[in-house]
């Protein structure tokens, strides 16, 4: 039980931290509070697909089961992750571009990627054998993950983005203030202990779930 | 896997030889795909009357046209092979990789009739005028490379999964939409002019998309087809 309070307690400090400790960032004012909690979101959207995807493979690879419940709970997560990047993201375009949404190459490709999950979740539920159902699923997963780069790396280095960029690839420097990059920092840390918390809470469930789907079965 | 070029090419040959036979006598994915075409082709032409388009919008429209019939026509080749039961046949008659290339350059064969036959049309319909011709084959094809590359393995998927409607539409449409941005982009600046290089790096990424699609079906396709 202590993992769980002291993750509550870590969260509130990097939230209370974000407003008061933290300066207003140049250019984007009170606006620039938000990356304290868009960025860590999208990392875990991106780390829990990523899993996900090793899943796919290593079910794909193996075939047991389990790998199968636990490719679907990351692509749960990360979808859940991936919203809430979606909607910081939107609101934050309020408020430096002026617009919820515009179809600037990042949002696009953060749509799509929702889109290839929301499939994914449509794929699952449209097939009965648990089998079928979990080798079908993860090669689609596992195809779709080879399209993600397009999206993701390709399409917004080559058409013109107005998405801030963290790390500056010309001179490789972080551009961030040293408190902002504290609290930054503790909120991806933060993110990440709660992104494992959620993960094994979920994960017990579906495999009590799928136990007792066995027992009615016998 | 083991990758055998000659004997895989011979069998791929032999599939698809043995689809485009039992295409000519049925003609239904032809059909089809033809209908569904003509019928958006018709319904967009009437819809916008006189009106003369933007390069822009008539470079989507002609994606959206390809892009939806290539989704009511390309499941076809694997849902009938379900239908008819002729999966264990085909299964024990050659390997998975071949099977699939067998069924890819059918429906690549399928696309490319169809786009031979509804762009010139739409040109003339919508009477658009076309800058740079040679870019304007130029995508068509990696179009198609890329449309039927990466159907193909989802009409397998689709087709084990029982073969519900709408779900090819549903899943193609995310993992086709970085070969559609492409192609909308360089079908635009085909119609109305753009700088080479933009063209060049759009046709480039078509042509990255069009292998990474046939490399992961190629890869992928062993654990859709056996079960």
């Amino acid at each position: 039980m202590l993992g769980p309070l002291i993750l509550g307690v870590w969260m509130t400090g990097v939230i209370i931290a974000s407003f008061l400790y933290m300066p207003a960032t140049q250019g984007l004012g009170e606006m620039g509070r938000i990356i304290v909690y868009h960025v860590p979101a999208a990392w875990i959207a991106v780390l829990a697909y990523l899993m996900a995807m090793v899943n796919s493979l290593g079910y794909l690879r193996r075939g047991q089961l389990h790998l199968d419940r636990q490719a679907q709970v990351n692509a749960e997560l990360g979808t859940v992750f991936c919203l809430l990047a979606t909607v910081t993201g939107a609101i934050w375009s309020r408020g430096a571009w002026g617009q919820y949404w515009n179809w600037d190459p990042r949002q696009t490709s953060i749509a799509v990627l929702l889109m290839i999950y929301a499939a994914y979740f449509v794929l699952r539920s449209a097939i009965d054998d648990p089998d079928r159902k979990a080798r079908l699923s993860a090669v689609y997963a596992v195809l779709a993950f080879f399209t993600v780069p397009f999206l993701v790396f390709i399409v917004p280095r080559i058409y013109f983005s107005l998405h801030p960029d963290l790390i500056n690839l010309s001179d490789r420097s972080f551009n961030m203030d040293s408190r902002m990059l504290k609290v930054f920092l503790a909120s991806l840390a933060g993110f990440t202990g709660l992104y494992a918390w959620l993960y094994k809470i979920q994960i017990r469930l579906e495999n009590l779930l799928y136990r007792l789907e066995m027992k009615r079965s016998e | 896997m083991e990758i055998k070029p000659l004997p895989w090419l011979k069998q791929s040959l032999a599939v698809w030889r043995k689809d485009l036979r039992i295409e000519f006598r049925t003609r239904y994915a032809y059909s089809a795909l033809i209908m569904f075409a003509i019928t958006t082709l018709v319904t967009v032409s009437f819809s916008v009357g006189g009106f003369a388009l933007d390069a822009d919008i008539s470079a989507a429209l002609l994606w959206i046209i390809l892009f939806f019939s290539a989704m009511a026509g390309l499941a076809r080749t694997f849902v009938h092979e379900e239908e008819a039961g002729t999966v264990t046949a085909l299964k024990m008659a050659a390997q998975p990789e071949p099977v699939l290339i067998g069924k890819y350059l059918f429906n690549v064969t399928l696309l490319s009739s169809l786009t031979v036959l509804v762009v010139p049309l739409f040109l003339v319909l919508l009477n658009q005028k076309v800058l740079l011709p040679g870019v304007l084959v130029a995508v068509l094809l990696l179009g198609c490379l890329g449309l039927a590359g990466a159907s193909t393995i989802l009409a397998a998927i689709v087709a084990k999964a029982g073969a519900k409607s709408s779900l090819m539409t549903v899943l193609a449409f995310p993992v086709l939409l970085p070969l559609l941005f492409a192609a909308i982009s360089a079908t635009r600046m085909a119609f109305a002019g753009g700088l080479p290089r933009a063209i060049t790096t759009d046709l480039l990424m078509l042509f990255f998309y069009d292998g990474t699609a046939v490399v992961a079906s190629l890869l992928l396709f062993e654990y859709v087809w056996n079960e």
